[in-house]
């Protein structure tokens, strides 16, 4: 029922407007970790570490969640209002479904994109920290693969809050309600169950981004702990939830 | 255009095929075929469910019940297959704008699975046949309402399509823009392509279709040729008066001779009748100002009122 040709298309559709831009989108892509790691890990973090928490380097703690943000991020544009506007706005997609294409291959075509977008922005953030000795060279095929699987995660969350939502106005609480509070306590910036009462950060814990951010902790911290958990999670949710998106966007297309 | 098959055989074909809303039906049990080669109009108010129909040919619709195939294939069951052979051209534009002009016509080529090499030369063939080349590199957005029509005109060619669905391909367009789409599809129908097309227009109707299905709330109300439809069920003349105040007297007189009601809407009145000249002599005979009465052929829109009334739709 999904034809994977068909899905590369969409894909192949994506790329070319991406083709046509691209400079404008990595920039930023760029400058974003430098920022983030100029500011909070050396400006905020000189404070935070004085003493001896993190072990000394809050540099090195916040980095691998900044990479997991950056890749969630990327999808999460991706799937939202980039998919509302040509869904609702541009309506390419009709013109799309008119030919062999089905919908269910646009649907998955652009979880596609969105996890390319991710890698791009993930993979980005990540070669910066190399320059900040965060990551080292044999991290970054495994960091490249979670980076990935947080791409498609969110992918694939994105698509099915876009293919319920009736307006674009309902975007910025997925990102207010949702994306921001997950940044900011999914262990990015602070283990979270160590600040707030257990039934809170179970909540936490249970969150996508929580075990993203575990599995690229995992990934590029020397010792880091065990990830076939946070595989597992992620893998589940990110098909489940692609599942789901299949469905509401044939609801809403074929009528 | 198409393949030249053995002209018995139906490329599309529709029995009892109906689309209901909850409560509202929108294709009521219609029955019609596109015979190979031949351009077939749908003619309708709005509302009459001609969009619906063709959206269900083109496999974005489910029908609720009855049968429609398409080159023998079931609807739904082969749906990539049949749009596999379908070109498409909808009512409203909608071109990729992220997209140039011709990388519209290139991704459709790609969505139809044709190769890289394939697919360029084919947008650029269609892009002369549109008279676009020059634009060929410009963003759809810097595009004229009449050039955005020609392009998704082009877009739906651009597999080499056994049938082209046209969704009222000319509604909204300034006259020569009009024109010049009418060309286009008058060389595809030369050329032995298979064409629907739907549309409320009667000169387009008239023009450009071998037949016609009228179309109203989701009927079928008639199908024949243009002229054959006029000839079987209306007479072959129009007596039209203005009164501007004057006795309608005459012109009933004139009516019932013939066996006609004579129409009347405000201040006008029209009179079918077999002979025009004898009936305009009639009435002249019978004091009717010369300047107010005139006689013309029955043509589609007279039809096309007789069957689908006269009341404004919404």
């Amino acid at each position: 029922m999904i034809d994977p040709a068909s899905v590369g298309r969409v894909w192949l559709r994506n790329a070319w407007v991406f083709r046509g831009r691209w400079h404008y989108g990595i920039l930023p892509n760029f400058f974003e970790p430098v920022f983030y790691l100029l500011g909070m890990g050396l400006g905020l973090g000189y404070y935070v570490s004085t003493g001896g928490a993190f072990g000394g380097d809050y540099l090195t703690y916040i980095a691998p969640g900044l990479v997991a943000a950056s890749a969630m991020n990327g999808a999460s544009f991706e799937t939202t209002y980039n998919v509302f506007v040509k869904l609702h706005f541009g309506r390419i997609y009709d013109a799309t479904i008119a030919t062999p294409v089905g919908i269910q291959d646009v649907t998955v075509g652009e979880a596609s994109w969105a996890v390319t977008r991710a890698t791009i922005y993930g993979g980005t953030f990540l070669i910066v920290t190399l320059f900040f000795g965060v990551a080292v060279g044999w991290h970054l095929i495994p960091a490249l693969l979670a980076i990935v699987l947080i791409g498609f995660a969110f992918a694939a969350l994105g698509l099915a809050f876009t293919s319920v939502v009736p307006t674009i106005d309902l975007f910025s609480y997925y990102f207010t309600l949702f994306l921001t509070p997950s940044f900011l306590f999914s262990d990015i910036f602070f283990p979270v169950a160590e600040r707030f009462p257990p039934a809170a950060a179970a909540i936490a814990e249970f969150t996508p981004l929580y075990r993203s951010v575990q599995l690229m902790r995992g990934v590029l911290t020397e010792g880091g702990g065990p990830v076939a958990g946070d595989v597992a999670y992620l893998l589940l949710f990110g098909t489940a939830l692609l599942a789901f998106a299949v469905w509401r966007m044939r609801v809403r297309m074929v009528v | 255009m198409t393949s030249a098959a053995t002209a018995d055989v139906p490329v599309a074909q529709a029995r009892g095929l109906s689309k209901r809303y909850g409560g509202f039906v929108a294709v009521d049990a219609i029955d019609f075929e596109v015979r190979p080669g031949e351009v077939l109009g749908m003619l309708g108010p709005n509302g009459a469910g001609k969009s619906t129909t063709m959206r269900m040919m083109y496999q974005v619709t489910p029908p609720s019940s009855g049968e429609l195939t398409l080159f023998g294939m079931r609807s739904g069951r082969d749906a990539r297959r049949i749009k596999a052979r379908l070109g498409v051209v909808p009512q409203i534009d909608n071109l990729d704008e992220d997209l140039s002009v011709r990388d519209n016509l290139r991704i459709h080529a790609r969505y139809h699975g044709l190769g890289p090499t394939e697919a360029a030369e084919r947008s650029d063939a269609l892009l002369a046949f549109v008279g676009l080349e020059a634009k060929a590199r410009q963003q759809v957005r810097s595009l004229s309402g009449g050039m955005k029509r020609r392009l998704t005109l082009a877009r739906g060619l651009v597999s080499d399509p056994d049938l082209v669905i046209l969704d009222e391909p000319t509604t909204g367009l300034d006259p020569q823009v009009r024109l010049a789409l009418w060309d286009k599809l008058e060389a595809l129908r030369t050329a032995g392509a298979t064409l629907m097309l739907s549309t409320h227009y009667m000169d387009e109707a008239e023009r450009l279709c071998d037949r016609l299905l009228i179309m109203d709330a989701g009927r079928v109300v008639a199908a024949g040729t243009p002229r054959g439809l006029i000839a079987e069920r209306l007479d072959p003349y129009v007596i039209e008066g203005r009164l501007k105040g004057g006795d309608d007297g005459p012109y009933r007189r004139l009516a019932d001779a013939v066996g006609a009601t004579a129409q009347r809407s405000g201040d006008r009145l029209s009179v079918f009748v077999p002979d025009g000249r004898a009936a305009l002599e009639r009435l002249l005979g019978d004091g009717v100002d010369p300047d107010r009465a005139f006689v013309r052929p029955s043509n589609l829109e007279d039809l096309f009122l007789a069957l689908t009334g006269r009341e404004l739709r919404e």
